[in-house]
């Protein structure tokens, strides 16, 4: 008998998807009732994991779905950020005119793609579940059917990702031809260093998940999409689905392959300095916030896979660690985003945050904190998530990667500071409205807070962190 | 537990910071705002005060520790003062105050913004002198990058953008080097406090690196030759407070660094690296010098001549002699006081001229003459003239360099002759000569804050000048203790050979 109590999550998320889609199609002009329960059922699905010891170990269906520390915590991140996502943009999907009753629906099918992704102990399940979150959002990413970059963004996505799923499929039949097993214990066990269709296997996959978590030189559609999906669907696109590549990426990288590190390590470290120095360089250029952010993310993937190449415990907890922080930032960079509004219309460039500094204090003064955080400046939020994963890189010697890293910060750093110096030194432009709606506000203050004051009691992350042990 | 007083002067500033960003004040003149901060600034001097009084100068252990686990197994919050940074803390709550009433005539708009970036800088910089642990030290260090940028960059003047981008990208890619090494060593020793490092070592073979990447850091900060051509610009487009700190402060942060972290931590590699400071130096002190003669803007020739007198101060620090190090100290709080003078000098006239150019003044003499008064003394400290601070710093570090190497100590003293061509003919150019033009007939003497400010600065440098024991006194033995850990270091590494 299988106990299906740690699945709880699952089961009730697909619940809530079935009935909320019901309502939505006997129940007229319901779409904004649907959204306010989505979020309502991401926070019981949130308390349904909090309600079992987070500690457990299991592993469900023939060993193939893993309930563990890792999973539950990651789980907890995706589906606090999946709130914090919802909530920021729902004044924006009424403005833009996609508040449709499929929207929220399809961001909860994305998540529970994502739930499974943690969770999956086997290549199939992991399949399963990347394939469920990426139609989800082939769909969103085109959700604005008027705007035409919308529809284009949509299009890029589905046809790169089908061929980014096609080598990862294909990686995952070579490892299964050459383990004879899909489950990654079992491949852990009968794996044979020497046979090269394995490395070969791995190399697919690793393509695979680089496409997701767009680290170059797999980061093509990254900025397209970023650009021309609307910006509630950017959001998504850029905290959620890189929570659940990074969770796979541990788990495919560090339990049936962890005896061939020398094989994979040096791609893992050589995709990190391509994104670090790429997203860096090119973001320098610029115009519009959304692509910004979108080279932006390249380079803050190339850390998180810095932290992923070390090998340790402690270079996988830095990486956790990388992507928690990064979620919030992020989260407050778009909150920010979000608010420059003026008469139903949202602006997006970075020319019309000039001088916004003489009409909205308080609304400069978070784009400064967040944009000095990405920049890793110290004390700020930012500066602690590259401290850890340069600790775990040095940790191992390797020097050069830590080296490139640090100096890519001071590229970063560069069009960062551009912003800031077009907020707060350039004449002033445009005036926005004020009035916002409690989700954003609330989405906001709290990112910002955390990003501002981090530095006074940083233990209890560390210490949430610390207790992943993988290896 | 006795009153955590180091933490209270770290936090007051903030605080205050915190009160002047979220207090609602509708009028244009601010009173309220800047007599807070003014009170908070002040009052923070005298808490410093205090902490003179209470600090004992008699033993070169740590006091007023304090220590707070921090990242829980990994980095412990720990400050903590001896006599080489307990002055640098009371130069620095001394300046604060000043910059606060300097805002009255410099900054025209956002003032209320100005100090709060001032006081979270004050809080940054009290931060860095007094950190026992190189994480915190590198956070305190850093993170005053954020204020400065914005005060150069608001506030500046026309090409404020390119000087705050300048400033910004030099020191952080400076520093990062540094965090690089601060790692490195938590790998190496298992730790990153200070005290216990000192009494641990670092193995020779690391410190050579290791003593390269703090070099990076504190060079661009200092500024050596060839990474100072950040200070010229960002000292010309800063509006008066902030040239203020960044030279009688934030410049003396690579100084401190220098004393506490390369010598302390790396003496194997200090040693073994002096040839590079020396050369480094004595190019800063003559080559830019030369510059200064040569510049006709005025802010921008004490900036160059920050540089010299930075120059002297590593020259100082690498003599590993009593004498030395004590002058170099000793010339940076003068350094402190005299740079801060004159460029507040330079704001008094460029608020009424708007112009910076020395061939714009001429005369000024019989329209200002408190004015030029004032300016003769800041003028004759940044000479050297005995009396004033500056002599006693120059003098203890050529006698330190003396004792090193008579040739690198005749270089030096042609950079002190060069340092009265360019101050004094500057102030010719400026006080004496004709009236050339009709505007500066009609030019206003020092007003009320004006001599406030001034002669507040007048007073410590002619003061330490003729009575420089209280300075010395507090930083002998502490001094004393460093040379002598050192040349025990370097006896161990003989003995191994």
């Amino acid at each position: 008998m299988i106990n299906l109590n740690f699945i709880y999550s699952e089961i009730f998320i697909c619940l809530a998807i079935m009935i909320l889609l019901i309502t939505g199609v006997f129940k007229k002009n319901s779409s904004h009732l649907i959204y306010n329960l989505s979020i309502l059922s991401l926070f019981a699905c949130l308390a349904l994991i909090l309600n079992f010891p987070i500690d457990a170990n299991v592993e469900l269906f023939n060993n193939s779905y893993k309930i563990d520390y890792l999973s539950s915590f990651m789980k907890i991140l995706l589906i606090l950020s999946g709130i914090f996502v919802l909530l920021s943009s729902s004044k924006y999907i009424q403005i833009v005119k996609i508040n449709k009753i499929e929207y929220p629906i399809l961001v909860l099918s994305s998540i529970t793609g994502m739930m499974v992704m943690i969770s999956s102990n086997d290549l199939i399940l992991f399949y399963i579940g990347l394939e469920l979150q990426s139609l989800a959002l082939y769909v969103l990413a085109s959700f604005n059917r008027e705007n035409i970059l919308s529809s284009e963004s949509g299009l890029k996505y589905f046809v790169l990702s089908a061929l980014s799923s096609g080598l990862l499929l294909y990686g995952c039949s070579l490892i299964y031809g050459f383990s004879g097993s899909t489950n990654f214990n079992l491949i852990a066990e009968n794996i044979n260093m020497d046979s090269y269709g394995l490395t070969f296997g791995i190399i697919f996959i690793i393509t695979g998940l680089a496409f997701k978590i767009s680290a170059v030189p797999f980061h093509m559609w990254a900025p397209d999409v970023y650009e021309g999906s609307p910006t509630s669907v950017t959001i998504f696109f850029a905290i959620l689905p890189k929570i659940a590549a990074i969770t796979v990426f541990i788990r495919i990288l560090y339990v049936p392959f962890l005896n061939i590190i020398d094989q994979w390590q040096i791609i893992i470290v050589f995709l990190s300095i391509a994104s670090m120095l790429f997203g860096s360089i090119a973001a320098i250029g610029q115009k519009n916030l959304k692509r910004l952010i979108a080279y932006s993310s390249i380079s803050h993937m190339g850390y998180a896979l810095a932290g992923l190449s070390v090998g340790t415990n402690q270079g996988i907890q830095s990486s956790i660690t990388y992507i928690s922080i990064y979620l919030f930032m992020n989260l407050a960079f778009f909150s920010c985003v979000f608010m420059l509004r003026r008469d139903d219309k949202y602006f997006e460039n970075i020319e019309d945050l000039s001088g916004l500094s003489k009409n909205h204090p308080l609304l400069s003064f978070s784009f400064l904190i967040v944009l000095f955080s990405l920049a890793g400046i110290p004390p700020l939020v930012g500066f602690f998530a590259k401290f850890y994963i340069f600790t775990a890189v040095i940790e191992q010697s390797m020097y050069t990667l830590a080296i490139i890293g640090l100096l890519s910060t001071v590229v970063a750093a560069f069009y960062y500071l551009r912003i800031i110096k077009i907020i707060y030194f350039d004449p002033e432009k445009e005036k926005y409205e004020s009035n916002h709606n409690i989700g954003l506000k609330i989405s906001l203050a709290f990112s910002t807070l955390f990003i501002l004051f981090y530095f006074i009691y940083p233990s209890p992350l560390i210490e949430i962190i610390e207790k992943i042990n993988i290896i | 537990m006795d009153f955590p007083i180091l933490s209270s002067l770290i936090l007051l500033p903030l605080l205050g910071s915190i009160f002047i960003f979220f207090s609602k004040s509708k009028s244009n003149t601010y009173l309220t705002i800047k007599y807070l901060a003014l009170f908070v600034s002040f009052a923070n001097f005298i808490l410093s005060l205090y902490l003179w009084y209470l600090f004992d100068p008699s033993t070169s252990e740590f006091q007023f520790l304090e220590e707070q686990s921090w990242i829980k197994g990994f980095i412990n919050y720990k400050v903590g003062i001896d006599g080489i940074s307990i002055l640098f803390i009371i130069l620095t709550t001394f300046i604060t105050p000043l910059c606060v009433v300097s805002v009255n005539s410099t900054i025209k708009y956002r003032l209320k913004d100005f100090l709060v970036a001032i006081l979270i800088m004050e809080s940054l910089m009290i931060g860095v002198f007094c950190s026992l642990d190189l994480v915190i030290f590198y956070l305190f260090f850093e993170g005053g990058l954020i204020p400065m940028f914005l005060i150069i960059g608001i506030w500046g003047g026309d090409r404020r953008v390119y000087s705050a981008f300048k400033f910004f990208l030099y020191t952080l890619l400076g520093s990062v080097l540094m965090l690089v090494a601060i790692i490195s060593i938590y790998w190496i020793t298992g730790t990153t406090d200070v005290m216990y490092l000192y009494n641990l070592g670092i193995d020779q073979k690391y410190q050579y690196l290791l003593w390269l990447a703090f070099f990076s850091s504190f060079a661009v900060k200092t500024p050596m030759w060839p990474v100072h051509t950040w200070l010229p610009d960002a000292h010309v487009e800063a509006p008066t407070a902030g040239s203020v700190l960044l030279a009688a402060i934030l410049l003396k942060m690579a100084g401190y660094g220098f004393i506490r972290f390369s010598i302390g931590l790396f003496p194997i590699a200090s040693e073994y690296f002096i040839p590079l400071i020396y050369i480094l130096s004595l190019i800063a002190i003559i080559y830019t010098s030369l510059v200064a003669l040569m510049q006709e803007d005025m802010k921008k020739l004490i900036a160059y001549s920050s540089v010299a007198h930075m120059g002297f101060v590593t020259l100082g620090i690498f003599t590993f002699t009593q004498q030395g190090l004590e002058g170099s100290i000793f010339q940076m709080i003068s350094h402190g006081l005299v740079s801060a003078a004159l460029f507040l000098s330079v704001g008094v006239i460029y608020e009424r001229m708007h112009t910076r150019l020395i061939a714009n003044y001429g005369g000024l003499v019989s329209v200002m003459p408190k004015y030029a008064i004032v300016l003769m003394v800041f003028t004759l400290g940044a000479v050297g003239l005995p009396g004033t601070t500056g002599f006693i710093g120059e003098f203890l570090i050529l006698i330190g360099a003396f004792k090193k190497s008579f040739l690198v100590a005749v270089i030096a003293s042609i950079g002190v002759i060069l340092s009265a061509a360019y101050m004094l003919w500057l102030y010719k150019r400026v006080i004496f000569g004709e009236i050339k033009k009709n505007e500066i007939k009609k030019i206003a003497d020092l007003n009320k804050s004006e001599i406030f400010i001034l002669s507040s600065l007048v007073l410590p440098i002619i003061f330490f000048g003729f009575y420089p024991e209280p300075l010395l006194n507090t930083t002998e033995i502490s001094i004393e203790n460093l040379i002598e850990m050192y040349n025990k270091n370097l006896n161990s590494i003989l003995i191994e050979k």
